[in-house]
């Protein structure tokens, strides 16, 4: 077997790979979900149902997508600076404490400006676990990977550690869980008895304004050329230090972001299982879109659409929902080995890909 | 003599592309044939389809009489054809030994027999002339000696045809006449050879036979008795070229200079500079001679702001430098065009239109005042680079990795002059070009400098520095000598101040 390389750029190629790569792995779920001892196409109805069937599944849809987005659009953005942050789950984190500590009472605004707050100390939360580690990478060399997956541990531990003490809600009966926060600080629902929150609404509009900024303004250039070739940007007279500061830190606070729609949107409070490893999920959802924000908003929705299927699916013919898992995956791998062959001719002796 | 290799009507494409169209050729052995071409002409492809790299559309390569298998690199490696290629691939932290080894051992195995190994380069290295150290750790090594194990690691496993790409590119006139002894010695063994190469006058020398290629075709093949250089040349670009004429440049006043300058040697890079002054005038192409590695890439860094002496002041205009980035340097009026134009030039990926306004993220009149990048006034902007400087492509949006090396030069350049700099600082800029590029790169520096800007040109190629330069310096451990007006000096002194002996 032998890579060539292909020199010219089919653009019907390139969307119709994504596209096979998902029917394929809908495919090999099938063939799971036989070995499991369920009908495959039956199963299949009911993940589609329990994600789409009654308003209240397709609210539900959105509510898992959104914390989705946002880790999708922290993995998205750092990864085109070739800056590599595992750690949006624990800059999630960071952003629910912001949340719990200016948002329970401590200080109190009009809805208006409260929403806006704390989407702002959030953010900020999510910026400042990551810039130590950033101007670690830049000044020594210091391995990002390494360093964010580990902060990822050291932030949960440290929440485990505030709720059991200093920051548990005297109400909890007993439960390791933050207080609530505060009414002018919840994001209203927009679709009346379900979960669905404006932090869906809003988790859009920031991809929106980030495909914006990446595709069409002097910064999202930059952090393209940065991504691709750091050497010749520098010669070009961009500085690196800054570009990849400023992509880390945004990186973060979107991350930061997702910690306030699950605190301040789905839960009201924080909780040590506010997030099922969103941080993540998200690196999937961005590898799924190739990193286009519009995209990704797409590959959460299709992934929130897998996990909240799967629940119901799960439930009406009895199979584990460590399926969805699993299906997320080969998902992944498929779409990246998609992805190769949008770049790559593939030859097994004879034949030709 | 025996045939060696036979290449029959080998025909390959890339897309439209028709990189190599029914080429044949053969190879005795003790023959030295050379493949000559321009970038692009379709003869590293040729090679990669004889080394089994490539599989070609059609044609077949015969070794010894038989047909092999193509595609195949280590049935051609087993066969006993060898690479040597231009760009090493050896391990920078490993020994030589240890190098060869490498290549040469199954991975599976337990133990290195280091001795016998050992045994076998010495015995290499003594019947072609490959003096070298096995125990010496491969990143301490010059250029030339660095080749010599590549060499020998091609030798190492008994082959026959031996392929050198671009062999000289990157060697001092002495260097460069032991490597025809080596190769002399490879012939007198019975092996054949083929020299990949742009250098004409060496080829003359060293070759018993020149095959052109042009356009993925064969053009041309000549015999060493009918060699004739002006007819090759024309063979190899289908036009006839205008070489610059040499003229001394009028010097005006001075625009950088370089005081008590010192740098430490440290990672990024292995050789400093000492005590360093050095004055650039304006309307002048000031030469810098060298072997790579003796602190041209710390003192081109230097002026152009990428690096900051430890000691020593940098004067611009006559004032005195502070701040040291690119950025800073390019507002001062300076421009880096750096040796590795695909790596530190150009981001291959990205379209050449992107790469046209790389530098000019800060511009007003590509970017607004919000960050908006104007695309209309990007796309004139890299279409003037592209027209005024002769840069061929398809498509804007094209990736600029797809372009030429001579095409890439050009559109960096271009994107240079577009900032109207004062001082421009070239290092090797026409390395691994063809002739018809070279010949417009040179031209498009000396028409700076009849502009009266200020040119620092580094080369390894002592006969373009003699034609392109006004003034001279050598730079050997990093330390500067000169500067000597070009009149005044012969290229065999300058070969020997490079190597640090015959210091005048």
């Amino acid at each position: 077997m032998r890579l060539e390389v292909r020199e010219t750029y089919s653009p019907a190629l390139s969307i119709i790979a994504p596209f096979g790569a998902i029917i394929f792995s809908l495919l090999c779920s099938f063939v799971l979900l036989f070995i499991a001892g369920a009908p495959p196409i039956e199963s299949f109805f009911y993940l589609i149902k329990g994600a789409f069937g009654s308003p209240n599944a397709l609210a539900e849809t959105g509510a898992r997508a959104t914390p989705l987005i946002l880790t999708g659009l922290a993995a998205g953005i750092a990864f085109r600076a070739k800056f590599w942050n595992i750690g949006a789950e624990g800059q999630l984190y960071a952003g629910a404490l912001a949340a719990t500590f200016f948002g329970t009472g401590l200080i109190n605004l009009p809805q208006f400006l409260m929403i806006p707050f704390l989407f702002l100390v959030g953010g900020l939360a999510g910026a400042l676990v990551i810039l130590p580690l950033v101007i670690l990478r830049q000044l020594y060399k210091v391995d990002e990977v390494v360093t964010t997956l580990l902060m990822n541990f050291v932030i949960l531990l440290f929440v485990s550690y505030l709720l059991e003490g200093p920051m548990k809600d005297p109400m909890s009966l007993g439960w390791p869980q933050g207080s609530s926060v505060i009414d002018n600080g919840v994001l209203p629902q927009i679709l009346e008895r379900t979960r669905l929150h404006l932090g869906f609404l809003i988790a859009i509009v920031v991809a929106i304004c980030l495909w914006v900024i990446l595709s069409r303004t002097a910064f999202g250039f930059r952090i393209k050329s940065v991504g691709h070739n750091p050497a010749a940007t520098y010669h070009a007279g961009i500085p690196l230090f800054k570009t990849v500061l400023v992509v880390a830190c945004l990186s973060g606070a979107l991350a930061g972001f997702a910690g306030i729609t699950e605190t301040a949107g789905l839960k009201g409070y924080l909780t040590l299982d506010l997030s099922p490893g969103f941080g993540y999920t998200g690196i999937a959802v961005a590898m799924l879109a190739a990193l286009n924000p519009i995209g990704i908003i797409f590959s959460a929705l299709f992934l929130a659409m897998i996990y909240v299927g799967a629940d119901s699916m799960s439930r009406a013919v009895n199979v584990p929902t460590y399926l969805a898992d699993v299906v997320v995956a080969i998902t992944v791998l498929s779409v990246l080995v998609s992805l190769i062959l949008i770049n790559y001719k593939i030859q097994i002796g004879k034949l030709k890909f | 003599m025996h045939s060696l290799l036979e290449v029959e009507s080998i025909s390959k494409s890339f897309g439209d592309l028709a990189a190599n169209n029914d080429i044949s050729f053969s190879v005795s052995e003790g023959e030295i044939v050379a493949v000559l071409g321009e970038n692009g002409a379709g003869k590293t492809t040729l090679m990669n389809i004889i080394f089994g790299h490539y599989l070609p559309d059609s044609g077949s390569i015969k070794f010894k009489g038989e047909k092999i298998p193509v595609g195949n690199t280590r049935a051609a490696i087993n066969l006993g054809i060898g690479m040597v290629h231009q760009h090493f691939t050896l391990a920078e932290n490993l020994s030589v030994l240890e190098n060869i080894a490498i290549g040469n051992q199954s991975l599976l195995g337990f133990s290195i027999d280091f001795k016998q190994i050992e045994h076998r380069i010495t015995k290499i290295s003594g019947e072609f002339g490959l003096s070298v150290d096995p125990r010496a750790i491969v990143s301490d090594l010059s250029i030339g000696e660095k080749q010599r194990v590549e060499i020998i690691k091609t030798l190492f496993g008994d082959c026959e045809l031996v392929i050198l790409d671009e062999p000289t590119a990157s060697l001092t006139p002495q260097e460069v006449d032991q490597l025809f002894l080596t190769i002399r010695s490879m012939v007198k063994a019975g092996l054949g050879v083929i020299i990949i190469s742009h250098k004409l006058d060496e080829i003359l020398r060293i070759s018993d036979r020149i095959i052109v290629l042009r356009n993925g075709k064969l053009t041309g093949s000549m015999d060493k008795a009918n060699f004739d250089k002006s007819s090759l040349a024309e063979m190899i670009v289908g036009k006839k070229i205008e070489r610059p004429e040499k003229n001394k440049g009028k010097k005006a006043e001075k625009l950088m200079e370089l005081i008590g300058l010192n740098i430490s040697s440290n990672i990024g890079s292995p050789m400093g500079l000492s005590d360093i002054n050095f004055e650039l005038f304006g309307g002048e192409i000031h030469g810098i001679a060298g072997v790579s590695g003796n602190g041209q890439r710390a003192f081109a860094e230097v002026m152009a702001g990428h690096m900051r002496p430890d000691l020593g002041d940098l004067l611009i205009n006559g004032k005195r430098v502070k701040k040291f980035t690119p950025r800073a340097f390019m507002d001062e009026g300076v421009a880096y065009i750096p040796e590795d134009r695909t790596s530190d030039g150009v981001v291959g990926e990205l379209s050449i239109l992107d790469n046209g306004v790389l530098t000019e993220t800060k511009n007003p009149k590509i970017a607004n005042r919000f960050g908006f990048l104007n695309k209309k006034s990007s796309t004139k902007f890299v279409g003037e680079i592209c027209e005024e400087n002769d840069v061929r492509f398809q498509s804007l949006n094209q990736p600029t990795r797809l372009l030429s090396g001579g095409n890439i030069q050009k559109l960096l350049i271009g994107r240079w002059l577009k900032r109207n700099p004062e001082i421009i600082i070239a290092c090797q800029p026409t390395r691994g070009l063809d002739e018809g590029a070279i010949v417009s790169v040179q031209k498009l520096l000396l028409e700076e400098r009849d502009k009266g800007k200020a040119v620092l040109f580094i080369t390894e190629d002592l006969d373009e520095l003699l034609l392109v330069s006004d003034v001279i310096s050598i730079m050997f451990d990093g330390k500067l000598m000169g500067p000597y007006d070009y009149d005044k000096l012969e290229k065999r002194e300058i070969g020997l101040m490079m190597t640090g002996s015959g210091i005048l």
